[in-house]
């Protein structure tokens, strides 16, 4: 299983096997989107996410 | 089984201490005190007890000899009848602020008269097992927490443990805190027409909690704001500081992260999506978890902290059986691992 860290919070990441090269992941720790960059060696970069305000 | 006497068991955390050692696993209450209930059945002032003991409050003259003695009694009653205490259990964990501080000049400092038992104020354990853990083990004498200092010093231990802080820069706690802090006694201020709605600054600086969190983080400059808001449980600290240079976010993760793994109530909560993506008081009431979140401007160094509990939980009579566990070799989780309710 490859592994990678996580580039906003440092948490380690397991890739699951069967995940894809652009396939956007969920950091277990703080729920940050990343797009798997790479498979081997596994990569991944901070994915845009939408923010929400609640309309506040 | 060990036996558990409460003294002043009729106010909000004496009703809270009874739900939690009621229901423990290694604890047998035997005895809860009130002058003003005496005789009548504790469920009758809390009715969550019904049918959950046939206990009636007795007169605190006449106490048993116990294993533990817990105190809820209102602030300085408790230090002027220690002896008597020490004499009737070899445990005593008293959750008012007679015995928090460790030094009578900063006790006189903060509560403006001399302590009636000076001698005494060196014997108790500070009864918080996030900051106390290993000394809770030996110890016979525990004092209770005070609910915003314990969401101040909690949503400051992960950047004091870490030495994080830039320690000349002023620290800024805003807590937001519910209505049982007030006790279970009625003032015009708690009367249903006045409190609720509230949002409402009762103490922009100098509350008497402010010591504890100088005499724990070791901070000198601190200032905690105190706001009435329309909770009943819950207090929630948004705490302001700086860092030193050069810390980042992924510090502040490292930091946040390692008290988490080493306190079983302790949980980061710094969510992208959904609802409660911050720690929020609501969601813990009647548990005795701590949520803890953060953030950073990396641009000027400013930090907020924040930290949300169930003032009656962990920042009074959880606290004080989470000790309790300790101090008598139980489980430190022991009675007390359910969750909070949601929706509620």
């Amino acid at each position: 299983m490859s592994t990678t860290t996580c580039p906003e919070c440092a948490a380690d990441i397991e890739l699951e096997a069967g995940t894809e090269e652009n396939e956007i992941i969920v950091c277990p720790d703080c729920g940050v989107d990343l797009e798997v960059t790479s498979l081997n060696p596994a990569t991944v970069e901070l994915a845009p996410m939408e923010e929400e305000d609640w309309g506040e | 089984m060990i036996k558990a006497s409460i003294i002043g068991a009729s106010g909000y955390t004496g009703g809270e201490l009874l739900r939690l050692l009621i229901a423990h696993p290694k604890v047998e209450v035997i005895q809860a005190t009130s002058r003003q209930k005496l005789g009548e059945y504790l469920y009758q002032t809390h009715p969550n007890l019904r049918k959950q003991t046939t206990l009636k409050f007795t007169d605190p003259a006449e106490l048993l000899p116990t294993d533990v003695l817990f105190l809820a009694l209102p602030h300085g009653q408790a230090q002027h009848n220690i002896e008597k205490y020490a004499d009737a259990a070899e445990h005593i964990v008293d959750l008012s602020a007679d015995f928090r501080l460790r030094d009578a000049d900063f006790y006189q400092q903060w509560y403006g008269e001399p302590h009636a038992a000076p001698d005494w104020l060196d014997k108790f354990t500070y009864g918080l097992p996030e900051l106390y853990r290993e000394e809770l083990k030996s110890a016979k004498y525990v004092s209770g927490v005070g609910c915003n200092a314990t969401a101040t010093n909690l949503g400051l231990l992960p950047l004091v443990s870490a030495g994080l802080l830039d320690e000349h820069q002023p620290i800024i706690a805003e807590l937001k805190v519910g209505s049982s802090e007030g006790g279970a006694s009625v003032n015009p201020g708690s009367h249903h027409p006045e409190r609720s709605s509230t949002v409402r600054t009762y103490a922009p600086y100098g509350h008497r909690h402010t010591a504890e969190v100088i005499q724990e983080t070791g901070l000198a400059d601190v200032t905690l704001t105190m706001t009435s808001v329309g909770l009943v449980r819950g207090a929630l600290a948004t705490v302001h500081g700086k860092v030193k240079d050069g810390v980042a976010l992924k510090d502040l993760w490292k930091a946040y992260r390692s008290v988490q793994s080493e306190n079983p109530f302790l949980r980061v909560v710094k969510e992208r999506r959904g609802i409660y993506r911050v720690p929020e008081p609501k969601i813990l009431a009647g548990s005795n978890y701590a949520d803890l979140g953060f953030d950073l401007n990396p641009k000027t160094g400013h930090v907020i902290s924040i930290c949300a509990i169930d003032n009656l939980m962990k920042g009074a009579s959880g606290s004080a059986v989470q000790s309790m566990n300790l101090m008598l070799g139980f489980e430190e989780t022991l009675g007390l691992e359910f969750m909070g309710f949601h929706p509620i």
